[in-house]
């Protein structure tokens, strides 16, 4: 199954490739996205990618006037992935941080959510060092949540995953105390679902500007700048002529981009 | 001196040896989970798969069928797919979270993979084994039976002896595919050698340095689980070489005659 993916990307890749080479003008924009991630990406039954992310994905693309190649690609592979040319640029809820700014570029940010921190109703979780202090907590590998945490929280057993909807399952069968990630993510991924009736937020908003940084980016291979700049125009394109807020106000009851 | 050679590593060496260095005792936890995990299902499977590797040997149709219809399934499927019925799958039914299984052993990432991975080699161990019982030369237990020995005497000092010794080559490939599907554990969260390459990938976006000493680990061990089977298959097996090989050394300029 892995493999056939594999060899179905690599396809995918080879052919892409091939007409990138025939006419370098209007090339096809291959794009990285992740899938596993709602109500920013996730896969339907039949397989076909949904949600914020993609949505936004072929607007940028139809701004850009480029054809989208959305290219899947599980959340830990992204970066190693996008620097092997497997796709040109990542539209898949990353946020821009220092740390990955020493491998790649972003582009400006297209939204800006708060972290905050999901518990069982009356769980009685004090968001502390000491309160914590060995309290099993479930995040996503490789991502500014688990920077956030091993920054701030030391002493707290980290969980990782290698997707939010593990994460979820985890938190709701009681296997870990609690979640760290994207307050939108865990609303709309996990709360306002039948598995998360019994949880809640709790703490407030998280935020710790060397991790968490700006908010989420388009990120692009560091020799790439002329890339960098047609996605910044097409984000202020978009965020201009009103296709941003029309896709965002499917998804969301506020404008998510942030101050 | 130190800070010279690190400042050298730090701006020529295209992988980020310093960073290795730094959290190498991390990777050290992680090759020691990784063997605890391999070797306790080792043992574990290894004690099951006698039993049943007696039965699968013997002709009893009622005791045959379950045990042929266990090694099936468990060799007939990934052990991916196992650990992940076991972890997830398990998981979501109510009834046996409330068991006394669910608080010790299955809400337990750890367990949940030592279950898996221990069915799994048993499975494998028991028609490994299966196949030594049934070829046990005839002249041996012929001989057994003219001595008087009862069933199980002859099971206990001819056959088992004797199929331990010529499985032993075999099972030395057993252990080390076992080791290598250990690497399963760091999808359910375990922070195995594997996982540790992982988690370095999620904090510094640095694959190469992650997974390259991982390997490099991995590696090791495997050399040194081939080098004891080799030590051990001198020591056990030393009565099926011929005699010239393992008693005398090769005489100069003459080929070796070792197997």
């Amino acid at each position: 199954m892995k493999f056939r993916k594999i060899m179905t990307l690599l396809a995918a890749a080879t052919l892409v490739l091939g007409m990138a080479s025939v006419s370098a003008q209007a090339a096809d924009l291959r794009v990285g996205v992740e899938g596993a991630y709602p109500p920013f990406s996730w896969k339907e039954s039949d397989g076909t990618l949904k949600g914020f992310d993609i949505e936004i994905a072929e607007a940028i693309c139809a701004e850009m006037k480029r054809k989208c190649v959305l290219i899947e690609q599980d959340w830990d592979g992204m970066i190693p992935a996008l620097l092997a040319k497997k796709f040109d640029t990542i539209i898949a809820s990353m946020s821009i941080t220092e740390e990955r700014k020493k491998r790649v570029n972003f582009s400006d940010k297209y939204y800006n959510t708060p972290a905050k921190f999901v518990a069982k109703k009356g769980s009685g979780l004090e968001i502390s060092k000491s309160g914590l202090k060995g309290k099993r907590i479930g995040l996503q590998r490789g991502t500014t949540h688990q920077c956030f945490m091993e920054k701030m929280y030391p002493d707290t057993e980290l969980v990782l995953y290698g997707t939010q909807d593990e994460v979820f399952q985890d938190l709701a069968i009681g296997r870990i105390d609690a979640q760290f990630s994207d307050s939108i993510a865990a609303d709309d991924g996990f709360l306002k679902t039948d598995a998360g009736k019994d949880f809640e937020f709790t703490g407030g908003d998280q935020h710790d500007e060397a991790c968490h940084g700006p908010g989420a980016g388009m990120t692009v291979r560091k020799q790439d700048d002329s890339l960098r700049m047609d996605l910044n125009k097409a984000i202020k394109g978009i965020r201009d002529n009103g296709v941003y807020q029309k896709i965002n106000a499917k998804y969301f009851e506020f404008d998510i981009f942030g101050g | 001196m130190g800070d010279s050679i690190v400042k050298f590593l730090e701006t020529w060496s295209p992988i980020d040896v310093v960073l290795i260095a730094q959290n190498f005792d991390r990777f050290l936890w992680g090759a020691l989970t990784t063997l605890e995990l391999t070797l306790i299902s080792l043992v574990i499977g290894g004690i099951l798969s006698i039993p049943l590797a007696i039965i699968r040997a013997g002709n009893n149709p009622i005791l045959n069928a379950p045990v042929w219809v266990f090694t099936y399934v468990f060799r007939g499927t990934p052990l991916l797919v196992q650990t992940y019925l076991i972890y997830y799958g398990l998981g979501q039914f109510e009834w046996i979270r409330e068991t006394f299984l669910w608080g010790p052993i299955l809400s337990q990432a750890w367990y949940c993979a030592l279950v898996a991975f221990s069915l799994n080699t048993a499975a494998y161990t028991t028609e490994l084994l299966r196949g030594s019982i049934v070829n046990t030369n005839r002249g041996e237990v012929e001989a057994a039976k003219a001595c008087g020995f009862s069933k199980a005497m002859r099971l206990r000092r001819i056959v088992l002896p004797s199929a331990f010794r010529r499985a032993l080559p075999a099972y030395s490939n057993e252990v080390i595919f076992m080791l290598h599907g250990s690497v399963v554990a760091s999808t359910i969260t375990i922070q195995d050698l594997l996982g540790v390459g992982r988690w370095l990938n999620g904090r510094y976006y640095l694959a190469y340095e992650g997974f390259i000493t991982a390997a490099v680990l991995y590696f090791i061990i495997v050399l040194m689980i081939s080098r004891g089977f080799r030590f051990w298959e001198k020591h056990w097996l030393a009565h099926l070489y011929p005699r010239d090989a393992v008693k005398t050394k090769p005489k100069k300029g003459l080929a070796s005659f070792r197997i």
